[in-house]
């Protein structure tokens, strides 16, 4: 600890800076250079620029391990780490936030709220998700959680003039605040308990404390309170569907991807981390989150006439899949984590990139009966959408066939067959609310001829998501080896 | 902290955080929602400083200060929503602020 700041402790943090300066950045150039609101587009090649720096910086840490053949890279005298796994996820939310910004502008232009800022939060809140992964230290998380938070509050209240945006924002900011408050309380707790802020400390304490000690369990209800609702686990997904609708819906798109990614490399990192020594407590009590998570996301999404609504509760039930494989716990199970999240941040994007490109000045284009005939005016919009809408149901040749498959191997190898069962029936329920979109898109008569939004920005994330979801469900090998470097162990 | 135990502190914590909970389930205006997550912030805030206390150690200080900066940047911010809010609607009832079908 002579050194306050090394050169390690800078090769680490390198991907951080460059994000939180290009934020700064674009913050400036929105009015410093680019006045004309129609030069704003602009602002997304210093976006995409700044993403390909801190991709640089990404690949030159994992080149750096490989090379060195170590597991890791500690700084910070243990609060950063710069593992496989960290790395993983940042690819993962550099991935997002290119596409929220390729897509942004054309959304924003058209619902008449095209301001720069939106490209500043964007990075912004990617800086606090680098912190979420990377972070192994409570005040580095709960920073990076609140900067990410932060970020999304203005993100999704950003149609100042529209009721339903602000409604969202408002939801979203005081359930947030006090799922954060739980989450803090919690690390208060836990940080008496071992006079560390540190996760590996606070793991060597509460293995010396044993389960049943109430405080340990006080601590792991809070911290679990506030990291289900940053997945929106039920029963803390009250939020989810009324910000998810509320939200412009590219923000919405981040929101379900990029956050959520965020949030589980968080609790993955909490509950592999200093909590694993309670996992005979929070094993029983996850299972049961999982499986309501399950139920209510997929019984609610039937009901929905709002195409962002449905995808909002299908969103809650995927956080229980995901959370089935931190059940398990095994190898595959975190493998099966890690390649789920990847798989459904391509899916879940491209599936809100389809309903944000049938957005006009007049139109909403959110509802299930916008999406009346859509084969015959854009037909490959809707091809682009079934190859999502089969993915988030789990049918092979796409890529959620692929995560599905690891869940439920991880929880046949651990013994749990009546969870494995139960996920297993719910695919079922879901393929019948996501055929609902595919017969309004194919069989339903058009009822709206002109014609839907395209942007270049729009093809080309488009053409990303698109080819994500079918290549990893065709050739899966390199990801799932990818994901296999990747474990925390 | 001479004489008055851990645990009192604790307890003021507790009973604090919980009367921050109480508030934001059952008031129904959205500024006194908001200044009941400010209330168990700062319960946070006492326990973490008693905390540190105890061990002697300044790790819970550092925290108490990240939590405080995060509490007025969230203030900063939620206040701003609340006024977009009020500005479309004229209303700060959250009963009222239910205009999305469920």
């Amino acid at each position: 600890m002579s050194q306050y700041y090394t050169s390690v402790d800078h090769f680490v943090l390198v991907p951080a800076i460059l994000l939180a300066l290009f934020g700064c950045a674009v913050l400036l150039f929105d009015f410093l250079l680019f006045p004309e609101p129609r030069q704003r587009k602009y602002l997304v090649w210093f976006v995409a620029l700044g993403l390909v720096f801190t991709g640089g910086a990404l690949w030159r840490q994992q080149h750096f391990l490989s090379v060195q053949k170590i597991d890791s890279i500690t700084a910070f005298g243990g609060t950063l780490t710069i593992d496989g796994f960290a790395l993983f996820f940042n690819w993962i939310f550099l991935a997002a936030s290119l596409i929220v910004a390729l897509i942004s502008y054309k959304y924003l232009e058209t619902a008449g709220e095209h301001q720069g800022e939106i490209y500043g939060l964007i990075l912004l809140a990617n800086c606090g998700m680098f912190f979420l992964a990377a972070g192994t230290d409570l005040i580095t998380l709960f920073i990076g959680l609140e900067l990410m938070a932060l970020c999304f509050y203005v993100m999704v209240g950003f149609l100042r003039g529209d009721r339903r945006s602000n409604e969202a924002a408002v939801k979203y900011l005081l359930l947030g605040a006090f799922s954060s408050g739980f989450l803090v309380y919690g690390f208060s707790v836990l940080y008496g308990l071992s006079g560390s802020t540190k996760l590996a400390a606070i793991r060597m304490a509460l293995e010396s404390r044993g389960a049943s000690d109430p405080l340990v369990i006080l601590a792991l209800v809070t911290v679990s309170v506030g990291l289900l609702f940053k997945i929106s686990a039920v029963p803390f997904h009250m939020w989810a569907p009324d910000a998810y609708e509320g939200a412009p819906t590219t923000v919405t798109a981040y929101l379900a991807a990029g956050s959520k990614a965020a949030s589980f490399a968080f609790l993955m990192r909490m509950f592999m981390g200093p909590l694993a020594p309670s996992r005979e407590l929070w094993e029983p009590l996850l299972a049961v989150v999982a499986v309501a998570s399950m139920t209510v996301g997929n019984f609610a999404a039937i009901t929905q006439s709002n195409v962002k609504r449905l995808l909002a509760y299908s969103s809650i039930s995927h956080a229980g899949y995901i959370l089935l494989g931190l059940i398990a716990g095994n190898d595959t199970g975190v493998q099966g984590v890690l390649v789920y999240v990847l798989v459904y941040v391509f899916m879940t994007m491209g599936a809100f990139l389809v309903v944000a490109a049938l957005r006009r000045k007049e139109m909403l284009g959110e509802d299930l009966e916008d999406m009346a005939g859509l084969v015959h005016k854009s037909p490959g919009y809707a091809f682009l959408m079934l190859i999502f809408l089969l993915s988030l149901a789990g049918i092979p040749p796409t890529a959620g066939f692929i995560g599905k498959y690891f869940i439920f191997l991880s929880l046949i190898q651990t013994g749990h067959y009546v969870l494995a069962v139960i996920a297993t029936l719910y695919v079922a329920v879901a393929i019948y609310y996501y055929f609902r979109i595919v017969r309004s898109m194919f069989i339903s008569p058009l009822t709206d001829r002109a014609p839907a939004a395209t942007s270049l920005g729009l093809k080309l994330a488009l053409a990303v998501t698109g080819l994500m979801t079918l290549l990893i469900g065709i050739y899966p090998e390199p990801f799932l080896s990818l994901a296999q470097n990747s474990l925390l162990r | 902290m001479t004489g008055v135990p851990l645990s009192w502190f604790l307890i003021l914590s507790a009973v604090l955080f919980s009367l921050g909970v109480a508030g934001f389930l059952i008031r129904r205006s959205v500024l006194t929602v908001f200044m009941s997550i400010e209330l168990m912030l700062n319960a946070v805030n006492l326990s973490f400083v008693a905390f540190s206390y105890q061990l002697k150690q300044v790790n819970g200080h550092l925290f108490t200060f990240f939590v405080m900066v995060v509490a007025a940047a969230e203030a900063a911010l939620g206040l701003a929503i609340i006024l977009a809010v009020f500005r479309n609607r004229g209303t700060l009832q959250v009963d009222e602020v239910n205009s999305m079908k469920n």
